[in-house]
């Protein structure tokens, strides 16, 4: 079995989810091993929480450029600790990345550097015969392949795709005792980002959390308006609804287009692709640029007054009406539904 | 200031868009169509000549077809056109992509002036849609990458600009030459008005192959689908999703989905 290295994800001294679902996926395809990449003397305590979860292995770069340079920190730790593995005599067989926007380009740059396939946006991985197989979705889900890569594979993974033991994202903790571990293996990478190659990161300014609501790609039921809400003030509807189900709001292209809300919110071929359990969707006439991005969700529900809308065909449930009464009687209904049921 | 802005021709996605067996797009099925994201880089590029002068190079690499993809950018105001086109490189990957790109980059320098300083593309191809390309052809020409950017300027040699992602707002900057890569919301494309589509004939369009590139860096052996580094092994299409009740409201719409929605536990 070789090596799979996993790079973590971290926020304010705390490691992120997805990194538990990396090493849940690294375990199934090798031997996994931590690379982390922190700030001067961020390390160590980063490194025990990993040990926490059972990680033995960790190399471990901390850099001053690590949050003032764009991406290039991320891919010299990388490629040092691959560099280190197979002069350790390791088989690398595997590098791991969260499929966020800053992976995705730190996966990119160290398949250059190393020449080796990049396999983007994995919801899975396996070993088959010895090759690591992951599973892609395509074309905003209307295809999945199988990708393989000629020799070390970096695979950059969806964020809460990975089910391990039945709920996403879980690693088992193993029984490993803090004790166990063995202290990280330090990288060295300063000398080689004073070279350059990396933009300067002048500013970090973090989206402020929005309210209550769930993020659109992680949101189990998502509401969608469409030009058919008319206004922002008809576009509230379909929050007034997300909120009841605890849910996202999403958007057509047309109603984003059209200013009903802003460009983040937009489902489809070239916005964001969704597969909650209930995909509810309020005057959107379903062209397929919309479809595509929505048509994977578990139940979908369409209001729309044109009888022809073709989101009608992809609907497990449809009503012709128009919104503005449909709706608050939805809402109505669901209230007592619930209040009803106790 | 020299700037070369990368464009792709992509099915238009609005409509139907076919997986090969092999795992190819069809590009044989679907209209064909400049990416937008890339009339959007344009624009970026267009504006930054209108304040810093230079010349907007258009490079491609694809098939013969890709050629109308090229045009489209002359008329909206590009100088001059580069494609490359060879057999051998169908199927490539990203990483021969890059190597490709790179290659031509390099050999696009516009006439008189020593080098590019500036390679403009779209954040992420709509089709693709992995946005590796940007990145691997930064890290192949040895410079760093501002991406994802929603606004640019470029200022006595040092580009900034504003990358956009879910997590939040980065600024950015660095000294050219760079690569950068603009989001939906960086700038409105122009349209082609008539003087651009009839300036556009007389521009230069140069189409460059393989063994054009080998002096500029590119191994000829390592190119295409037989030699890529990313496989595709199966490819399986989605079952398409069966249409189920649809009513007229005639007054109980709404109750109607509450029950619909509560037969299914879904309240």
């Amino acid at each position: 079995m070789g090596r799979i290295l996993v790079l973590a994800e971290h926020n304010t001294g705390t490691l992120d989810t997805v990194t538990r679902e990396l090493l849940a996926a690294a375990a199934r395809l090798g031997e996994p091993a931590v690379v982390l990449l922190t700030g001067p003397g961020a390390g160590p305590a980063l490194a025990g929480q990993l040990a926490g979860w059972g990680v033995t292995d960790v190399y471990l770069a901390e850099s001053t450029y690590a949050g003032t340079r764009l991406t290039t920190p991320a891919v010299a730790a990388l490629e040092a600790a691959v560099r280190l593995a197979r002069a350790a005599g390791a088989e690398v067989s595997g590098v791991l990345i969260a499929g966020t926007i800053d992976g995705r380009e730190v996966a990119a740059r160290l398949c250059v550097r190393l020449t080796a396939g990049l396999i983007s946006d994995a919801v899975d991985a396996r070993l088959r015969d010895g090759v690591i197989v992951a599973t892609v979705p395509v074309l905003g889900g209307a295809y999945t392949v199988e990708a393989v890569a000629k020799g070390l594979a970096v695979v950059t993974v969806r964020p809460h795709s990975i089910v391990a033991d039945g709920i996403p994202g879980s690693v088992p903790d193993r029984d490993v005792p803090g004790g166990t571990v063995t202290a990280p293996i330090r990288l060295e990478i300063d000398a080689e980002l004073e070279r350059g190659r990396g933009a300067e990161i002048v500013a970090v300014h973090p989206r402020p959390a929005s309210g209550i609501r769930p993020g659109l790609t992680e949101a189990s039921v998502v509401v969608s308006g469409g030009r058919g809400l008319g206004s922002d003030e008809g576009f509230g509807l379909a929050g007034d609804l997300a909120d009841l189900f605890g849910g996202a709001v999403g958007a057509s292209r047309a109603a984003v287009e059209a200013g009903l809300c802003e460009p983040g919110l937009q489902v489809g071929q070239t916005g964001a692709t969704v597969t909650p359990e209930l995909y509810i969707a309020l005057g959107i006439s379903g062209a397929i640029q919309h479809r595509a991005g929505m048509q994977g969700a578990g139940t979908i529900i369409a209001v729309n007054k044109d009888a022809d809308a073709p989101i009608f065909a992809v609907a497990d449930f449809g009503v012709v009406g128009d919104v503005f009464t449909v709706v608050p009687q939805l809402i109505e209904a669901v209230v007592a539904h619930r209040a009803a049921a106790g | 200031m020299n700037i070369v802005v990368l464009v792709k021709q992509v099915p238009d996605t609005y409509g139907e868009r076919t997986l090969r067996e092999d795992g190819r797009i069809d590009r044989e099925r679907g209209t064909p169509a400049l990416d937008e994201i890339d009339e959007r880089a344009l624009e970026v590029a267009l504006r930054l000549r209108e304040t810093a002068g230079g010349e907007v190079t258009v490079l491609t690499m694809g098939p013969p077809e890709a050629v109308v993809a090229l045009r489209k950018a002359l008329a909206m105001g590009a100088d001059r056109a580069v494609h490359v086109c060879d057999e051998a490189l169908a199927g490539s990957d990203a990483l021969q992509t890059a190597a490709v790109l790179a290659a031509a980059v390099r050999a696009t320098a516009a006439p008189g002036a020593a080098t590019f300083d500036l390679v403009v593309a779209g954040n992420e191809s709509t089709d693709g849609r992995t946005a590796a390309v940007p990145a691997m052809l930064a890290e192949r020409l040895g410079l760093p990458q501002l991406t994802f950017l929603g606004s640019v300027a470029v200022d006595a040699g040092i580009v900034t600009g504003l990358r956009i992602t879910p997590e939040g707002t980065t600024e950015l900057c660095a000294a050219l030459p760079a690569v950068i890569s603009v989001t939906e919301g960086s700038a409105q494309p122009r349209f082609p008005n008539f003087k651009g589509i009839m300036s556009a004939r007389s521009k230069p369009l140069t189409t460059l192959t393989l063994a054009d590139l080998a002096d500029h860096g590119l191994v000829e052996a390592e190119a295409g689908g037989a030699n890529s580094w990313s496989l595709v092994c199966t490819v399986t299409a989605r079952p398409a999703r069966a249409g189920g009740t649809v009513i007229s409201d005639d007054g109980t719409g709404g109750s109607r989905i509450a029950a619909f929605l509560a037969a299914a536990n879904l309240i």
